[in-house]
């Protein structure tokens, strides 16, 4: 009876990407940890996206899988980079202090 | 009675969610980075057992192998004042929790139904000798091919970027312009000085140079 079906899977999924969701309610001063949170929900998704391609039998949800990886390493790489320049020229990470813009 | 497939399937969720917890209230932000390691590994694991084999081992070896190292290298390299990034770390805590909590059952009550169930979609076993990584490359390099190149240029478009936001000129370095080295001409760095071969030794010369 107890064999996996897609909704274990997709839900354990919508479980990870509240905890991240959690992560950025409470790691809202802190950009290192917030950009982690980032990395949790992309897992997430990409779950998603393989526990569909595997129950549907179709690997186009893999592929896609591949892209976003390819986006999320180029985006936590030039975000990692701001970070280094931000503590360059600021000295500091906390979201408090950047109000240059005074926005 | 369960399927193994199912406890190692429990098992692994376990270990991804406690992981997930701890890096989102880990103290220091290196643990944090190291509980997201396990995550990942684990999240592999999960894909492994959909039979993902091939995006498993990508997701271990670029992913984990390159990405998280990079985090890791960042935040130790970073004077992190962590008390000062703790502060009223829990007040927010209510409300998210609340907004995790709902989006939580709301996803659960929504693919729990019978629509995700086995008798609707069983999942297909490949058979025996079937390469998933062989499949993924036809569909990459045929269906696929302008996104492929696409990435690729993303790849780029990083690369770039994040060279040049952090590329410093220092002031006491010391470099070669090769287009100032290219322009330079022959008047620019010899100058011929008229000499006489011979000159005789004058008494004032002395008192002069001195």
């Amino acid at each position: 009876m107890m064999t996996l079906s897609l909704s274990h899977y997709l839900i354990l999924s919508a479980i990870l990407f509240a905890i991240s969701i959690v992560g950025i309610f409470l790691n809202r001063k802190n950009l290192i940890v917030l950009l982690m949170a980032i990395e949790l929900m992309l897992l997430a998704v990409n779950l998603n996206f393989v526990a569909f391609s595997h129950y549907l039998n179709d690997a186009a949800g893999q592929i896609v899988v591949f892209f976003i990886l390819t986006v999320a390493a180029a985006e936590s790489g030039i975000g990692l980079a701001i970070l280094v320049v931000l503590f360059r020229n600021m000295s500091t990470t906390h979201v408090d202090d950047l109000n240059q813009l005074k926005g | 009675m369960m399927e193994f497939k199912t406890f190692v399937f429990y098992v692994l969720s376990a270990i991804m969610l406690v992981a997930a917890m701890r890096v989102i209230t880990a103290r220091n932000p290196v643990h944090a980075v190291l509980f997201l390691v396990l995550s990942f590994f684990t999240a592999a694991g999960l894909w492994m057992l959909l039979e993902a084999e091939f995006l498993a081992i990508v997701l271990i070896m670029v992913y984990v192998g390159a990405v998280m190292v990079l985090f890791l290298f960042v935040v130790m390299m970073l004077d992190i004042d962590i008390e000062r990034l703790r502060h009223r770390f829990w007040s927010y805590l209510p409300l998210g929790a609340m907004i995790g909590l709902l989006m939580v059952a709301e996803m659960a009550l929504v693919l729990s139904g019978k629509y995700f169930s086995t008798e609707v979609l069983p999942g297909q076993s490949m058979p025996a000798g079937y390469s998933n990584t062989k499949e993924l490359g036809h569909l990459l390099f045929t269906e696929y091919v302008y996104p492929f190149e696409l990435a690729s240029v993303i790849l780029l478009v990083g690369i770039i970027a994040a060279i040049m936001l952090t590329l410093r000129q220092r002031k006491d370095s010391k470099y070669q312009y090769p287009l100032e080295q290219l322009a330079v001409k022959r008047n620019d760095r010899v100058r011929l000085v008229k000499m006489p071969s011979n000159k005789e030794p004058s008494a004032g010369q002395g008192e002069q140079s001195s």
